[in-house]
């Protein structure tokens, strides 16, 4: 492990209406967040020194985004760069304007995530995520993978229907306090949960991530600005990534056990300080595309043994008056921009430290916890702090 | 756009351009799923790759990612195994190899080959969850040898056998 030479915040978010945006093309839902990011810290285009645009290019067929999008992006003349880790790339966008940032090289970096889910076919289209060799003749897009994937985790926890439903019942009604967010259901109940259509058994659509279009903008930015730019800047105190094997059935327990996630929480945990996650996140912002991925984020996350995700909903311990608020903004099952949506639990962990949370604000908010997890098994983690740390936050070189 | 424009443009009227692509490729599956392939086609036989210390996997491949061990032996798997995950998919969805929607419901999971040490995705001969569970036995159903083209789909799907 090395330390970075510079301190990092993230120090303004911004973040489109999500939804279905028919009215606003790809450039234009990317630059509508931009504008809402720039604008809340108060800097100008000529002040950012770099930008990294993460989004998944076969939702809309488009593969070369970075020279596409260059205006829209305000990157003319810059450091552009385009990643794509799948689910998980606004977070690895994140970490990657997190290291730019620390390393020294740049000192303004501006991520953007973005996704217009209407404008291709999301179920066609993940299909070209599948090994073309081994995978794609049998897919069954990603709502029988994750059915496949919470009968596993089932089999391992005893978890039932109604424990995953009260996940997205939680979900749904946080949405309500959000004003970006695109499925809102004030009256959501776990008997409407239970009895809505079944996609693939056992996740009913109610259980599901919506398909959205949306956009989020961060900039994150040195030690020497960003007091200058925020009352509260949201310090960067550990990042991780770690990911698994190449093939969609090499981990032996999906969802269940989710390796790479645990080894990038225990890297990050390590890094920060963090003993008791339970205890010691004052909220966090979790990768949930479907109710029972909460449940198992919450037993790989470590906020409690392995196989208590169901007691931990039904105590109510991640509502926003529990221990561990979890998704105070609605999370991925109200909104899911695929590109967007990794970047937007760090763009929402970091309005919690800065007190910028409008109605879903977890009062007294000193330490975030963000995830992103995508692709096969691709984890991201970073977290975030009130308090600037002592030192550069320490990145694995493994 | 400024507030002016903002303000005269009926969203509701926006246009969009639908367009249709069609892209064709021809995927080199490589010596591993070659030696697969041809080993499923004409013999109908599963194969995986074996390291050193016995790990077993399917998809074969060069090199155990745990261990960081080559897999440089061959080794028969299944054809029966178990279901590491399952589940029964009633939403239409696209069949990838044939462009054609395919008929719900269907059973579709994760097998392990009894020999392997990891799973791969395939249909399920089941069309309601109580046929299915984690753990039960499954068996593979190859497609008649004059059908096979070397491919996954030469598995035509797995049949429940608890």
């Amino acid at each position: 492990m090395s330390s970075l030479p510079v301190r990092a915040a993230v120090v303004a978010t911004g973040q489109t209406d999500h939804g279905r945006r028919l009215d606003a093309s790809m450039a234009e839902i990317a630059r509508e967040a931009i504008d809402r990011c720039l604008e809340s810290c108060g800097l100008q285009f000529d002040d950012i020194d770099a930008v990294v645009a993460g989004n998944m290019e076969m939702f809309e067929g488009i593969y070369l985004v970075d020279q596409y999008f260059v205006g829209a992006l305000g990157a003319l003349g810059k450091p552009l760069y385009k990643l794509n880790t799948g689910g998980t790339v606004g977070a690895s966008a994140a970490l990657a304007c997190y290291h730019l940032v620390a390393s020294g090289r740049h000192r303004r970096v501006l991520g953007v995530g973005f996704q217009k889910q209407s404008e291709g076919s999301t179920q066609s289209a993940i299909t070209t995520v599948g090994d073309p060799v081994w995978e794609r003749a049998v897919m069954a897009g990603a709502i029988g993978n994750f059915a496949s994937m919470a009968s596993t985790y089932i089999a391992e926890s005893g978890v039932t229907q109604e424990q995953a439903a009260k996940v997205a019942v939680k979900a749904r009604r946080y949405a309500c306090l959000n004003p970006h967010a695109h499925l809102k259901l004030p009256d959501i109940t776990v008997e409407q949960v239970l009895e809505s259509e079944m996609l693939a058994f056992p996740i009913h659509r109610l259980d599901f991530c919506p398909s959205s279009d949306g956009a989020c903008a961060i900039v994150v930015a040195a030690e020497d600005l960003a007091g200058d730019l925020v009352e509260h800047p949201a310090w960067v105190h550990a990042v991780a990534t770690a990911h698994d094997q190449q093939y969609m059935g090499d981990s032996p327990k999906r969802l269940a056990v989710m390796r790479s996630l645990q080894a990038a929480a225990k890297k990050a945990y390590g890094l920060a300080g963090i003993e008791h996650p339970l205890r010691d996140f004052d909220v966090a912002e979790i990768y949930e595309p479907a109710s029972y991925a909460e449940l198992a984020l919450y037993e790989n996350l470590s906020f409690c043994e392995m196989g208590d995700g169901g007691r931990l909903i039904d105590e109510g311990a991640t509502l926003m008056d529990g221990q561990l608020p979890v998704n105070p903004s609605g999370g991925v099952l109200s909104t899911n921009p695929v590109g967007a949506t990794a970047m937007i639990r760090v763009a929402e962990a970091a309005m919690q430290v800065m007190g910028q949370a409008g109605e879903h604000q977890i009062p007294d908010v000193r330490r975030a916890l963000a995830t992103g997890y995508g692709g096969n098994a691709w984890t991201d983690i970073m977290i975030l702090s009130r308090e600037r740390p002592r030192a550069s936050a320490e990145v694995s070189t493994e | 756009m400024s507030s002016t424009q903002a303000e005269a443009f009926n969203r509701d009227q926006a246009i969009r351009i639908e367009q249709q692509i069609t892209l064709q490729y021809r995927f080199a599956a490589g010596y591993y799923a070659t030696h697969f392939f041809t080993a499923l086609r004409e013999e109908g036989k599963i194969l995986g790759s074996r390291d050193a210390e016995g790990h077993v996997m399917v998809p074969p491949r060069p090199v155990n990612g745990l261990s960081g061990l080559p897999m440089d032996e061959w080794v028969e798997v299944g054809p029966d195994g178990v279901l590491a995950g399952c589940t029964i998919v009633y939403v239409p969805f696209i069949d990838p190899m044939t462009g054609v929607q395919r008929p719900v419901p269907y059973g579709f999971g994760l097998v392990r080959f009894n020999g392997a040490d990891t799973s791969i995705y395939h249909l399920l001969d089941a069309t309601e969850p109580e046929q299915i569970g984690v753990g039960k036995r499954v068996e593979a159903v190859f497609k008649p040898r004059e059908e096979r083209t070397g491919s996954l789909a030469d598995i035509r799907n797995f049949r429940l056998l608890d």
